[in-house]
């Protein structure tokens, strides 16, 4: 099954995306999913997360993200569902999963794909108060995890 | 020509997200934010902070990356994705 990689305003249902994943082949053992949505900051009130992309840079980079965790872990499929423009607190922002013979490649593929989604893919995220608005700055402890997949 | 894109922050501060520049005496990234950072004060200040990142083509790249005629070249601060 070919991957799946989407960049969109509207937002995904998960039970969708993992039943497409089960239609499968019988070598798939075990399937990863992880979602990311709109977290509160704890200082403020945060009312959305507006996100930023570079289309079609942002496509082929998770392409080419995908393409290395194919590489370094026996997995089938993978989907990443990102999401653009404004989302309200408590909405979902990211969808990846991985479907593979065995669950520690499939978590492994999965956790590296976010990793990675964090440190490479191009999306800029800005926190929208009541009456200002920030750009989120890039946090070291994710450049650390990504540095960390290095071999 | 070349048309140099900018995204979020940087775009904010410029004004612009997009400009076309003539390929004349550029040659990499550098000559590309030279050009720019020309353009006043307020360009060069927005250039020349350090942790701007480079693409070329739609793929990552760096200051010494070359650049050719009819290349899409974007600036853009750290991403924060995911």
């Amino acid at each position: 099954m070919p991957h799946l990689i989407i960049v969109a305003e509207a937002d995904f249902n998960p039970a969708d995306l993992l039943e497409q994943l089960h239609v499968a082949s019988p070598s798939v053992g075990a399937v990863a999913s992880f979602v990311g949505v709109v977290r509160g900051v704890a200082d403020h009130s945060i009312e959305a997360l507006y996100i930023e992309h570079y289309p079609g840079m942002t496509e082929a980079e998770i392409s080419r993200i995908v393409d290395q965790a194919t590489q370094r872990w026996d997995i089938e499929t993978v989907q990443v569902y990102h999401r653009v423009g404004r989302l309200a607190l408590g909405e979902r922002i990211v969808w990846v999963a991985v479907s593979a013979p065995h669950r520690g490649d499939s978590f492994a593929a999965c956790e590296f794909i976010m990793d990675y989604l964090k440190t490479r893919a191009t999306f800029w995220k800005k926190e929208c108060f009541q009456e200002s608005e920030r750009w989120v700055e890039q946090c070291q402890s994710d450049l650390d995890k990504a540095s960390d997949w290095q071999p | 020509m070349i048309v140099v894109r900018f995204f979020a922050a940087l775009r904010e501060v410029l004004g612009v997200d997009t400009v076309s520049l003539d390929a004349d005496g550029i040659s990499c990234v550098d000559d590309v934010l030279s050009s720019l950072s020309a353009r006043g004060d307020e360009w060069r200040d927005a250039l020349s902070a350090a942790n701007l990142l480079v693409a070329i083509n739609h793929a990552h790249a760096h200051a010494d990356s070359p650049v050719q005629d009819g290349d899409e070249v974007a600036i853009f601060p750290p991403v924060t994705g995911g």
